[in-house]
């Protein structure tokens, strides 16, 4: 079992070393395919005319006209070592994992991640409980009753929630719920430990729509993982049994049918903690996702490579901790 | 200025139907207008004068704050927005109409006087001016924020024109050079004197010197290079509270050692000015029109929806201004892409120039343009129209355009690409415009976008990009570093301007004229002689066709009602930010 | 089929159809009466039974065979009550030891399962839950209908393990489905299956699923298991083998309906319809090569939706010329031949037996 998680631990380092490579590879290698050069890339760092002067010192300052290969090592380094900061005046330590200083705000980004991570964690933890609640009943329902006019209604609904786009969604719930009704406050965030009320009632909507969207997903999945189910023979030998209805569904269907959404929801719970991107920015919640996106927009490259990082690292672990769970949960995986 | 990339960028992910529901929401009907001054009111006047103090005003920008190190920033409204904090040795009057465009003395006593040979340009200091812990602001502290400016590598967004025009011979700023006495390029023979050193006589000085925040005084002990934007000293009426989180934003309180007696462009009124940063922009606009936000930073207007609502509702208009904003958006033609004359005025003859002004929103988005610089730029003439029809409802004159394709020498056409911001719905309308109405004569464009993050830095500003991609036509857009013909014209003209990458002269235009025209400006002392000159080259750019003019953008700004001592500043473009105060 | 007055009057008890008068409780353990069970669906009504009728006596063992579609495995659900009530339609009447089960509540349905019959299904991989261990399903299985400990229950499902001969059953008693080989697994399938003791079994296909040698060991536990409980045995197979080891009689499905039944003897001796001669002449023995093998059934199965005009057989049928011309227009009655063997075919009688006899017995 241990050597099992160490083995994958390993992988998932050596994954996300991959991952970082590729990124800079993407970062550098791309623009230069599509002509740009190393004075272009300091140019988006610089005001506007820029003398070759300034892009000399700007090439110097983020090393840019190094070897690829050496800029890489360098980032490597200082993950795994730590680095110094020169702000021109002072050197400031940076321990390791040390991903950088934004090219943009001149800040850590290793704090800025850990600045970042608990406002994503607040969108995603709430919205997951609100899509797993509700995707898995309404699933539920819709399987048992299928056909019925609930059942259409509903994966009418869910079609529409996975087809709609978050920032449509987004958009329109907050014009209407805030804007025009008033019925929450506009969207925001602050700590959970300080005010956990207010830290909830300010995200309800950013939940409720990433829920949506979610929530649809996971109703289609429920209803179909039921409908298989359902038909399993198991399900037909429990019924064989006399056991009541109520029992076939709840310990047998029930149990069965949820275990592939586990994979599910591992993977889209790592992938939203790395930045829920879409409902961040509709929002404005300054999470992970939204660095990100600044990052990518900004040519901040230790911006996006601290959160591809951290976001490669979210899915890899989330995927260690299923495959464990799955072990825990269906007996015909556990590892010895 | 740099073309607010990401600021308009927001504005391509506008939702249509949004803007049906806040119609419906702001449309009040019956009420009486009796909060909004009027549509246009802060345009030539003050709205809500009042001295009112207490309240918090808040302020957002949908991206984020460039650095809000003074030094380092180059937008207008940073350098707005910088007055609040910061005081320099001169600043734009914060008054309304033309008074505004001019330059005027802040910590130093007067403007700069110069030498007989333009080359030396001395400034008194007032005394008695304090940092928001109390000590005293010396001209040593000029001198280093100046300095600062040299390390392109630390302070990389600000304005370069301290080091390309100060006479510091090899000096590479106080981070590689520690001893400020080896920097001649300014000189402090006393604790209030402040002397600026040029290579070369230059007779816009004062303006250089007002425009941005590079002369608001930095205390080396006190100096954290690249960091010192998280938090920089206070000389304004207000001060940092925190640090300033970029992407978050950071608030400001009042600074108790500045002193309202001795600052005649700012106010000291709001109890705390809160920023947010990576405001959504349309969530923005939203709160913006309901008051919960008073000022959108970027200054450059509202999103569509926005627009719709603001001017299909009367009580909503009545809140709003439609000044022009500064920017001209006009479409450079490279001549070394197409180097013949008769083949450029071929591409001006045949453009639509009413498809391309209809692009940019019609009235309300701006005005057909005549000359290269915007009316608002100081002694600006409109200028001949060149192989066009600066007129609404004028569509091309395809017989001239033939004509000018025939002494070309090609008759048949030709092809070239043009190049925009792709997430810009405004530019790409122009290209599509441009390329309807030039296939008209088989002049066939080649439409390729590109991202705003990279246009100015890889494309557009790239002279080898667009030669190797045959890139004859692009579009672009420009606001004055000040507001005169140096500021607007120097960049897209000057064959010194033209840079391997960042590069403003997309045209490549080296023309003798011009360049001789602009020489000689530099020593030309008298501010309407100088402006003659500046006409002069407008015209040279428009009779070579390197530049075909377009629209003069307009913003439709809003002023919730609760927002005290509005007015448009004509040298920012947009609300002036240093006396503003609210009503709670 | 033909409405019930029309019927042979000169039925024998233990046919397959009865002259006893619908709605009064039978003498039999089992009886089904004119059972049907149809599916509507989108492209029409699937008869899968459309008019069985039988009995079964405590103690003995009823084969059905029958073709995939054949309306078999459709019956055992059926007895079982297992049809979900939305989708299918079931009337008739199932008398199981007095108690009427069509008519009767889900619910009391529910409580006759598993304690009065029980089922082992086919292929015990799939028919358990692999996320609970043979034990627990056991334990369930039993406590369900019966008011003990968990600790209690746990002791009678190691006991039953090991009665279905289970090596080491206080240990396996903890292991999960596919920790079993596949025989282990049916023997723990019968386990549960018997855990209440039920008076009817019901098994599907229960050797299907595994290797021959495997295959003679269930049949033997089902027969040692049956003398031991005294239990009535519905063995459900297309396979003829299996019917030959383990049953009384024989009822052989066509379409939904009982084409012919007898005693073990009388169908595997002196069949007497085409079709239960293919399904014979189909098997494989092990005293044979197997190219001698005759009378493969040709064709396909008929659909449910709709039944071949007449006999739903005569599209297969080689002799349907021989019925002077009635195979395509009337549908054959069941008619009783010798004592307890009815068949339905429109062949003369002495027709079919001279058939059987000069043409298909020399060949199996």
């Amino acid at each position: 079992m241990i050597a099992f998680i160490l083995r994958r631990l390993g992988g998932a380092v050596l994954l996300v070393f991959i991952i970082s490579a590729v990124t800079f590879l993407i970062f550098f290698g791309l623009p230069k395919l599509a002509g740009t050069t190393t004075d272009d890339m300091a140019a988006r760092f610089a005001g506007k005319s820029p003398t070759p002067e300034a892009l000399a010192a700007i090439k110097e300052r983020f090393g840019f006209d190094q070897p690829l290969a050496v800029q890489y090592g360098n980032f490597v380094k200082a993950a795994v070592t730590g680095d110094t900061y020169d702000t021109g005046v002072e050197k400031i330590d940076c321990p390791a994992p040390c991903l950088g200083y934004s090219f943009r705000t001149n800040q850590s980004v290793t704090d800025q991640l850990v600045d970042r991570f608990p406002i994503t964690l607040s969108l995603v933890v709430g919205a997951a409980v609100i899509w797993l609640l509700v995707g898995v009943s309404i699933g539920v329902l819709s399987a048992l009753r299928r056909g019925s006019l609930f059942d259409r209604a509903a994966m009418m609904i869910a079609l529409a929630g996975v087809s709609l786009p978050i920032y449509f969604t987004g958009l329109l719930s907050l014009a209407f719920v805030v804007h025009q009704w008033g019925l929450l406050p506009p969207v925001s965030y602050s700590s959970f430990a300080d005010n956990p009320f207010k830290w909830a009632s300010a995200l309800i909507l950013p939940w409720i729509t990433l829920a949506f969207l979610y929530a649809a997903m996971y109703a289609r999945l429920t209803r179909a993982g039921m409908l298989e189910t359902m038909s399993e023979d198991y399900i037909r030998t429990a019924r064989a049994k006399g056991l009541p209805e109520r029992t076939v569904i709840t310990k047998h269907a029930l149990r069965a049918s949820l275990t592939p959404l586990l994979t599910v929801f591992g993977l889209d719970i790592g992938l939203l903690f790395g930045g829920a991107v879409l409902t961040e920015r509709t929002f404005s919640l300054k999470g992970l996702g939204s660095l990100a996106l600044d990052g990518v927009v900004g040519s901040d490259l230790p911006v996006v490579l601290g959160t591809v990082v951290t976001a490669s690292l979210f899915v890899v672990v989330a995927n260690l901790i299923v495959d464990l769970l799955y072990g825990v949960v269906d007996p015909r995986v556990r590892h010895s | 200025m740099k073309s607010r990339p990401r600021i308009l960028a927001a504005s391509s992910a506008g939702v249509v139907l949004l803007g049906l529901g806040l119609t419906a929401c702001g449309g009040g009907g019956d009420e009486k207008t009796a909060d909004g001054a009027g549509f246009e009111a802060a345009v030539g006047k003050v709205v809500n004068p009042s001295d009112k103090k207490g309240g918090t005003l808040r302020m957002a920008i949908s991206s984020d704050i460039e650095s809000t190190d003074p030094g380092d920033m180059y937008y207008a409204w940073s350098t707005n927005y910088v007055r609040l904090y910061s005081r320099m040795l001169l600043t734009y009057a914060s008054k309304p109409g033309d008074e505004g465009r001019k330059p005027s003395p802040d910590l130093a006593e007067g403007l700069g006087v110069p030498s007989a040979d333009k080359k030396t340009w001395t400034y008194k200091l007032r005394r008695g001016m304090k940092y928001e812990d109390g000590t005293e602001i010396k001209a040593k502290d000029i001198k280093y924020a100046v300095a600062r400016t040299f390390d392109r590598a630390v302070l990389r967004h600000g304005p370069s024109y301290f080091s390309n025009v100060l006479d510091a011979k090899g000096y590479k700023g106080p981070y590689k050079d520690k001893n400020l006495d080896n920097f001649k390029g300014v000189e402090t023979p006393d604790d209030y004197t402040v002397v600026f050193k040029l290579k070369d006589p230059f007779t816009e000085f004062n303006e250089l010197v007002n425009f941005s925040g590079q002369t608001a005084p930095v205390p080396q002990d006190k100096d954290k290079g690249e960091r010192y934007g998280l938090h920089p000293i206070s000389s304004g009426p207000y001060k940092w509270e925190k640090d300033y989180q970029p992407g978050k934003g950071g608030t400001l309180v009042p600074n108790s050692n500045w002193d309202q007696s001795t600052d005649t462009n700012r106010k000291q009124l709001p109890a705390r000015i809160e920023t947010i940063a990576g405001l959504n922009a349309e969530e923005l606009d939203n709160q913006l029109l309901k008051g919960q936000i008073h000022v959108d930073l970027a200054g450059s207007g509202v999103q569509d929806n926005a627009r719709k609502s603001i001017l299909t509702d009367p009580k909503l208009k009545a809140q709003a201004d439609n000044p022009p904003g500064g920017f001209h958006w006009y479409n450079p033609i490279d001549m070394k892409v197409v180097p013949n004359l008769e083949c450029r005025k071929a591409m001006v003859w045949a453009a639509d120039r009413d498809a391309m002004w209809r692009a940019y929103g019609g009235d309300v988005g701006g005005e057909i343009a005549t000359s290269i610089m915007p009316p608002d730029v100081e002694g600006r003439e409109k200028g001949t129209d060149y192989y066009t029809k600066a007129e609404k409802g004028y569509k091309g004159n395809v017989e001239e355009a033939k004509k000018s394709l025939a002494a070309c020498g090609k008759p048949q056409g030709f092809e070239t690409t043009m190049i925009y911001r792709e997430d810009r719905p405004k530019e790409k309308g122009v290209a599509i415009a441009l390329q309807q109405s030039l296939a008209r004569v088989n002049i066939k464009l080649n439409l390729k976008g590109f991202p705003a993050n990279t246009y100015t830095s890889d494309q557009a500003g790239s002279p080898s990009f667009m030669q190797k991609n045959n890139v004859g036509i692009g579009t672009f857009g420009w606001l004055s570093d000040w507001p005169t013909g140096y500021g607007y014209l120097w960049a897209l003209s000057d064959k010194a301007a033209i840079l391997p990458s960042g590069n403003v002269n997309i045209a490549q235009i080296d023309d003798p004229q011009i360049n001789e025209a602009w020489k000689k400006s530099y020593t030309t002392v008298d501010a309407a002689e100088r402006a003659k000159l500046y006409n002069m080259i407008d015209d040279r750019l428009r009779s070579q066709a390197a530049y075909m003019p377009n629209v003069y953008a307009k913003s439709l700004l809003f002023r919730p009602s609760t927002l005290n001592n509005v007015f448009f500043h004509k040298g920012f473009g947009m609300y002036n930010y240093s006396t503003l105060g609210v009503t709670q | 089929m033909a409405d019930k007055s029309k019927r042979p009057a000169d039925m024998l008890d233990g046919a397959p159809t009865t002259v006893e008068e619908p709605g009064r409780p039978p003498t039999s353990f089992l009886e089904v009466r004119d059972l049907r069970i149809h599916f509507p669906t989108d492209d029409g009504l699937v008869k899968s039974v459309d008019g069985l009728s039988f009995k079964l006596e405590r103690g003995r063992t009823l084969g059905i065979v029958g073709e995939s579609g054949s309306g078999k495995s459709v019956t055992s659900l059926g007895v079982l009550g297992l049809h979900n009530r939305r989708n299918a339609k079931v009337s008739g009447e199932i008398w199981l030891d007095g108690n009427e089960l069509v008519g009767a509540s889900p619910d009391q349905v529910r409580r006759m399962r598993g304690r009065n019959m029980a089922m082992i299904f086919q292929d015990p991989l799939s028919a358990m839950h692999p996320f609970y261990t043979v034990g627990a399903q056991i334990v369930e299985a039993y406590r369900i209908h019966n008011d003990v400990s968990k600790k209690v229950a746990r002791k009678h499902a190691v006991d039953m393990l090991g009665r279905v001969g289970i090596p080491k059953p206080d240990r396996r008693v903890d292991d999960y489905p596919h920790q079993f080989s596949g025989g282990m697994r049916q023997r723990a399938m019968i386990a549960m299956a018997l855990s209440c003791d039920p008076e009817l079994l019901i098994a599907d296909e229960p050797t299907t699923a595994l290797d021959v040698t495997v295959q003679a060991q269930i049949l033997d536990l089902i027969r040692d298991l049956q003398r031991e409980f005294n239990s009535a045995i519905i063995m459900i197979t297309h396979d003829l083998g299996v019917v030959a080891e383990l049953s009384d009689d024989i009822l052989v499905m066509y379409g939904g309906r009982n084409i012919e039944y007898g005693s073990v003897d009388d169908v595997f001796h002196r069949p007497e319809h085409p079709y239960t001669w293919g399904l014979l002449g189909s098997m494989p023995r092990l005293d044979r090569e197997r190219s001698e093998r005759l009378l493969p059934i040709k064709g396909t199965p008929p659909s449910l939706i709709n039944l071949p005009q007449g006999c739903a057989f005569n599209p297969r049928c080689a002799y349907s010329e021989l019925t002077d011309g009635k195979s395509t227009v009337e549908r054959p009655e069941l008619r009783e031949t010798a004592p307890g063997h009815t068949v339905a075919c429109h062949m003369a009688v002495e027709r079919r037996r001279r058939i059987w006899a000069d043409e298909i017995a020399p060949k199996l």
